[in-house]
């Protein structure tokens, strides 16, 4: 069992109360939202996706724990730029490395909600398809 | 092997009413230590109790020495769990004050005993337009098997309005109670608000407009005197886990009138008079409700619960909650930032919910767990609740018969550790190593 200093670390308290792009963006070509159903925690990603197929501009917006949203910032700075083939690539896995602190399987699931509405989010174009839920 | 004391022990002002603190030893799994050198502290008792050595005794024995089906076999055991399970019953009919025993059916829990009302009684007596009655503050459990009556009879479900401290707004039953309503279901203790519902007036009110009342007794029956026949209830529903009983044992009390003319909700064996090749007519009450075979040890376990709790007395058990609860309270309110919700210790029972600013109560939770304090966090099974109140989730600190008030210190002490940690401190993210 990870202790409190083990998962709360400074790295992840940084991104919790400074978030890379957290908020809308007005320019988003795609979108997705979704939620942890267990403990209500919500993660919305927007992407604008040129047409050279790279994640031009991306930002995240929800409510929840602290693992959930920090998670999802470390992800939207790492996919900031990124081709999409790059982006759909990174297995969740590759998230929970980014994430760093050991997490109980139960905590995974929060450290993974971010990754898993961006992974959706790249199918979702926005005004298409799959309805906006907002 | 031998493990230090880590978190606080400090002298308590409280002596009053509290219950003597050598109660704890009759509960084997209270003196653990846990995350290596962590005592356990045990707050989520709304959830689930912890049971004492007398009713580990009394299933364990059951199984060494006595064990058989109940009310079949013609043998030696059978008789004496049928016995022990029969008497187990009549403890139950006195613990809440019930006429007869054939008014207590054994279920699995408080979810399966409102099922059975939603099933049997809504089904055979609620037609389209007509009105069941809830509050805001109820548990899913009596919610959504009222929402799915309505789906198949085409009834309206309405919710009684609570004030911003959450208290159930009476006033509002002046017009949401009228000849429509044919049900009345509601909570007697808030499971989030800790609230303690004016149970006796509420159910005048709704008989006075010919509904029939359900009491949903999950928090109030561990811990609170209860009498079916002074507070008029038509059902009371409970669970034997959460008042120092087993798992997977629960109680219907139903008035016997109401009983003998429901049909029978779940079929199968022991629960008939006769079948024939392509009929059946039903049993007796209360086996009438009991198809299959039943938690008999459970059921005997919560008998020795029911012995337990009337030895100690309800009465000083609630006194004792309201001590620590009161306290909690006075602690908790010197914690920068902390939101309590529901009403002031004197309309409680032994429960507070709370909720920061920062961070999420997930991690409130966690971070308490890796000091020893268990308590649970989320939305308690009360979503409409919290929506009420805008939020998502909260953490709640329950208490019980053995809990003690430097339990409460180390729940403070930790609290206030958290929000000190997770105050913005204006920190700013560094760049993360690239990784794709």
């Amino acid at each position: 069992m990870p202790t409190e200093e083990e998962i709360y670390q400074e790295h992840v308290l940084d991104h919790y109360e400074d978030p890379f792009h957290r908020g809308e963006l007005p320019t988003a070509t795609h979108a997705h939202e979704d939620k942890n159903p267990l403990c209500g925690d919500v993660v919305r990603v927007e992407l604008q996706i040129d047409a050279a197929g790279r994640v031009q501009d991306c930002f995240f917006s929800g409510t929840g724990c602290v693992i959930s949203q920090a998670a999802a910032s470390m992800l939207m700075e790492a996919v900031h730029g990124k081709p999409v083939v790059e982006v759909q690539s990174l297995a969740a896995e590759d998230m929970l490395k980014l994430f760093g602190p050991r997490l109980t399987p139960n905590r995974q699931k929060c450290c993974l909600l971010g990754w898993r509405v961006l992974q959706q989010a790249i199918y979702s174009p926005v005004g298409q398809a799959v309805p906006d839920k907002r | 092997m031998p493990a230090i004391t880590s978190n606080p022990v400090v002298p308590s002002p409280l002596t009053g009413d509290l219950l003597p603190a050598a109660l704890r030893d009759d509960f084997p799994i209270l003196s653990q230590h846990v995350h290596g050198e962590r005592r356990l502290v045990f707050l989520d008792n709304a959830a689930s109790s912890q049971r004492p050595r007398s009713v580990i005794d009394a299933m364990d024995r059951l199984y060494e020495r006595d064990y058989a089906n109940v009310h079949r076999g013609i043998h030696v055991l059978s008789e004496r769990s049928t016995d022990l399970y029969e008497e187990a019953r009549r403890k139950i009919q006195r613990f809440i004050g019930a006429r007869s025993e054939r008014e207590i059916i054994f279920t699995s829990g408080t979810t399966s005993s409102i099922n059975l009302v939603a099933r049997s009684w809504g089904d055979a007596n609620l037609k389209a337009g007509d009105e069941i009655l809830v509050t805001v503050m109820e548990h899913h459990s009596n919610l959504v098997p009222w929402f799915q009556l309505a789906e198949r009879t085409g009834a309206v479900v309405k919710q009684v309005p609570i004030t911003d401290d959450g208290q159930l707004v009476l006033e509002s039953l002046d017009s949401l109670l009228t000849e429509r309503t044919k049900l009345v279901a509601f909570t007697a203790v808030s499971n989030t608000l800790g609230t303690i519902n004016p149970v006796a007036e509420f159910t005048r009110r709704a008989h006075a407009v010919g509904a029939v009342v359900l009491v949903d007794g999950a928090q109030s029956v561990p811990h609170v005197a209860t009498n079916v026949a002074a507070l008029g209830v038509d059902f009371l529903a409970f669970s034997g886990h959460k008042m120092c009983g087993p798992s997977g044992i629960g109680v219907l009390y139903g008035r016997e009138e109401l009983l003998e003319a429901m049909p029978p909700f779940m079929g199968g064996g022991g629960m008939i008079n006769r079948v024939y090749a392509d009929r059946f007519t039903a049993g007796e009450l209360p086996a009438k409700f009991e198809a299959g075979t039943p938690p008999i040890a459970e059921a005997i376990g919560l008998g020795a619960a029911v012995d337990y709790l009337t030895t100690v007395g309800l009465d000083r058990i609630h006194r004792h909650e309201l001590e620590l609860v009161g306290y909690a309270m006075e602690r908790l309110a010197k914690i920068d930032g902390i939101r309590m919700l529901g009403p002031g210790p004197e309309q409680r029972a032994g429960l507070v919910s709370f909720v920061f600013p920062h961070p999420h109560a997930h991690d409130v939770a966690q971070l308490l767990d890796s000091r020893g304090v268990a308590v649970r966090a989320g939305h308690h099974c009360t979503q409409p609740l919290h929506d009420r109140l805008g939020i998502t989730a909260s953490t709640r600190a329950s208490f019980y018969l053995y809990n003690r008030p430097d339990e409460v210190d180390a729940l403070v002490e930790a609290l206030g550790r958290i929000a000190r940690t997770f105050r913005p401190s204006g920190r700013k993210r560094k760049k993360t190593d690239d990784i794709a």
